[in-house]
């Protein structure tokens, strides 16, 4: 077994807020191995976003606390001197972020801002840089790429922004890119094109993806690992196959069984997961999801940890429901949740 | 563009012309703006009144006055009602003062109110903020005329006796050509007289504009990218909240070059384009009036078509085209 690329261990963020401390994220622990892609997935406001954006040391503002520790190749980032961490962003780790469409400022041409990317961390000439700037708009399948590299973001439509993200993205060929819901401000078709273009960099350079999406279609797609987030705790982790075939936590049952699918019966409503997620200033005690889960009992008031609760050593869980009676109580009237394994 | 450029000299024409009528029309409504009376002198005869008017064609209809005074106006003949001198040489003396006063101050509250501004919002919320944001206000409330006179008594009188020497001049003016440093000396105290005004309203402009943008997906992609603090503060964040400010600035400025800053000029007697407007004021003097007038709406609607360029430099999204609408 290799190092891990990227390493965090409880990893913790809170906002001080008026109405008190706000834990976005509470103790979340994962390894990335180079050239995997690991998918984070959960609702909207589970912490998925600021664990991503904490890694790329931009979760700011004087009213942010962190503890824990996320190390990439060894090295300490969480608490890191700004000028580390400014030198590593764009360079070892880059984000792609979820709106294309505001996300490159309007007042500079699509090849400039990456040069400006490319000229804040190697001492190349702006012809270079410019050069290598068309040269990865081309990669990214920007079509014209020398013309199109003089264009203002507004000439592009959202998926040419969106490649073109991608492509400052990857301009310094970074160890790490996370892409926060890449795919969801644009329509199905291009969503299909970006996703096809990951798969590729993952597949041909070996790039390290963390992607943070709600899209299970897309994690289906995607992923080599996922890992369930729920109210900013880390619910589940596992293999693709895992979380798909042997989905453990009563959590990822809800969020597999939203999913409309092809085969089998028609059902009249998608299902849902009935109520909210708990506030995150000063939440109960115990298991996060115990007011939504229908599963729940007395044991829930206790917080479990988060274990490899199964025979595989690699997919954890955080519940305390008996491992040999989860594969009855997540059969629905319409089905099993989750795929039924290939035989 | 050549369209627009056509256009856009149609509509500043449009409103010179709509400014000309208006001002003129104000004075022959005005009580006691009768010229033949003021002319005549003290107990005037009413034969000597109608002698005056007949002379100067006050006896004409209306749009013939007009017609003979914007004449007059632009072949450069026309006479002041109350000392007879030629207005449009005495508004040529005054233009390198008033000039000088608005490119200076100009430059001078651009310059501090982006300092100030920026300081303010990297600031928001601190205890330097908040002082900032009392001075702006006393600045942005404070009078000029009463500013100018506050600088004149302490600045340029009572701190010359204390010292025994001039750290500033208790007003008017030096010519450039007779001395430089005395041009310079001499405009300081007006030109930061006219600046605190709008130092204060810009910064705090800025600043909200700042905060705006600072707030948009696009810094973040820029802090993402690995720059520097200062490089996303200038590159990403300033360059898009100046595009308010260039506005107001354009026309803050074509205000003051086309001899608004009355006061200031009066207060320091620099005896520029402003203050003369000021004294044909006082005299109800219709050609000077008329003059000035068209003067400084000319440097309005001049800057306003400047403006309009400046904003498609600066706001890629916004290109000028032939048709009359921008996007």
């Amino acid at each position: 077994m290799s190092e891990p690329l990227l390493s965090v261990r409880d990893l913790e963020v809170s906002f001080r807020t008026e109405g008190g401390l706000l834990q976005a994220v509470d103790g979340v622990s994962f390894d990335l191995k180079r050239g995997e892609t690991l998918s984070i997935v959960g609702e909207s406001g589970c912490g998925k976003s600021v664990t991503a954006m904490t890694l790329m040391g931009l979760t700011g503002g004087p009213n942010a606390r962190f503890s824990g520790s996320v190390k990439l190749d060894g090295q300490e980032l969480l608490g890191a001197d700004d000028e580390v961490m400014r030198s590593i962003r764009g360079d070892r780790m880059s984000m792609v972020f979820q709106n294309p469409m505001t996300s490159l400022n309007p007042v500079h041409r699509i090849g400039n801002q990456i040069v400006e990317q490319i000229r804040a961390h190697r001492d190349v000439s702006k012809k270079e840089a410019m050069a290598r700037a068309v040269e990865l708009l081309d990669a990214v399948g920007v079509p014209d790429a020398a013309q199109r590299a003089r264009s203002y973001p507004h000439e592009f439509s959202g998926g040419m922004r969106q490649r073109a993200m991608i492509a400052m993205a990857l301009s310094l060929e970074p160890e790490i890119l996370i892409a926060d819901e890449p795919t969801t401000a644009l329509d199905v078709t291009i969503q299909a094109q970006i996703l096809e273009l990951l798969k590729q960099l993952n597949r041909d350079f070996g790039l390290t993806v963390i992607l943070i999406t709600h899209d299970l279609g897309v994690v289906a797609d995607i992923a080599d690992r996922v890992a369930v987030m729920y109210a900013g705790r880390l619910v589940e982790t596992g293999t693709l196959d895992e979380i798909f075939y042997d989905p453990r936590h009563p959590y990822s049952w809800g969020l597999l069984g939203s999913v409309p699918r092809i085969e089998g019966e028609r059902l009249a409503r998608l299902a849902q997961i009935d109520g909210q997620p708990p506030a995150l200033i000063d939440p109960p005690p115990g298991c996060r999801f115990r007011e939504r889960c229908p599963h729940a009992f007395g044991k829930c008031g206790e917080e479990p940890e988060l274990l490899s609760r199964g025979e595989t050593p690699g997919h954890l869980d955080r519940c305390w429901l008996d491992i040999s009676e989860r594969p009855a109580l997540r059969q629905l009237p319409s089905g099993l949740i989750g795929l039924a394994k290939p035989s | 563009m050549a369209l627009f450029a056509l256009k856009r000299l149609g509509s500043m024409i449009l409103v010179l012309f709509a400014v000309s009528v208006l001002t003129f029309l104000i004075f022959n409504v005005l009580p006691s703006g009768d010229p033949a009376v003021r002319m005549a002198g003290k107990q005037p005869t009413e034969t000597q009144i109608e002698a005056i008017r007949v002379e100067w064609g006050f006896d004409q209809p209306i749009y013939v006055q007009y017609e003979k005074t914007m004449q007059n106006m632009f072949s450069g003949d026309m006479i002041s009602y109350f000392n007879q001198l030629n207005v449009v040489e005495e508004i040529w003396k005054g233009v390198p003062r008033t000039f000088a006063l608005a490119i200076g101050a100009a430059i001078i509250w651009m310059a501090f109110a982006i300092a100030l501004g920026v300081w303010s919002a990297m600031r928001a919320g601190g205890v330097s903020d908040g002082m900032l944001n009392v001075f702006a206000l006393i600045g942005i409330s404070m009078p000029v005329f009463w500013l100018g006179a506050l600088m004149n008594q302490y600045l340029g009188f009572e701190l010359t006796q204390i010292l025994g020497f001039e750290l500033f001049p208790n007003g008017g003016y030096v010519e450039f050509s007779v001395s430089p440093f005395e041009w310079f000396h001499h405009l300081l105290l007006p030109w930061f007289a006219l600046s605190v005004l709008f130092i204060g309203f810009y910064s705090r402009v800025l600043r909200a504009n700042i905060l705006e943008t600072m707030d948009e997906d696009y810094v973040r992609t820029a802090r993402a990218k690995g720059l520097s603090e200062r490089r996303v503060m200038l590159s990403h964040v300033l360059r898009n909240s100046m595009i308010s400010v260039v506005t107001l600035w354009g026309l803050d400025f074509a205000v003051v070059v086309g001899g608004g800053a009355i006061l200031t000029e009066t207060v320091f007697n620099l005896q520029g384009v402003g203050q003369y407007a000021a004294d044909a004021i006082g005299q109800l003097d219709q050609p000077p009036i008329m003059a000035v007038t068209m003067f400084g709406a000319f440097f309005v609607v001049f800057f306003n078509a400047l403006i309009d360029i400046v904003y498609a430099a600066l706001d890629p999204r916004i290109r000028l085209q032939d048709g009359d609408t921008a996007l």
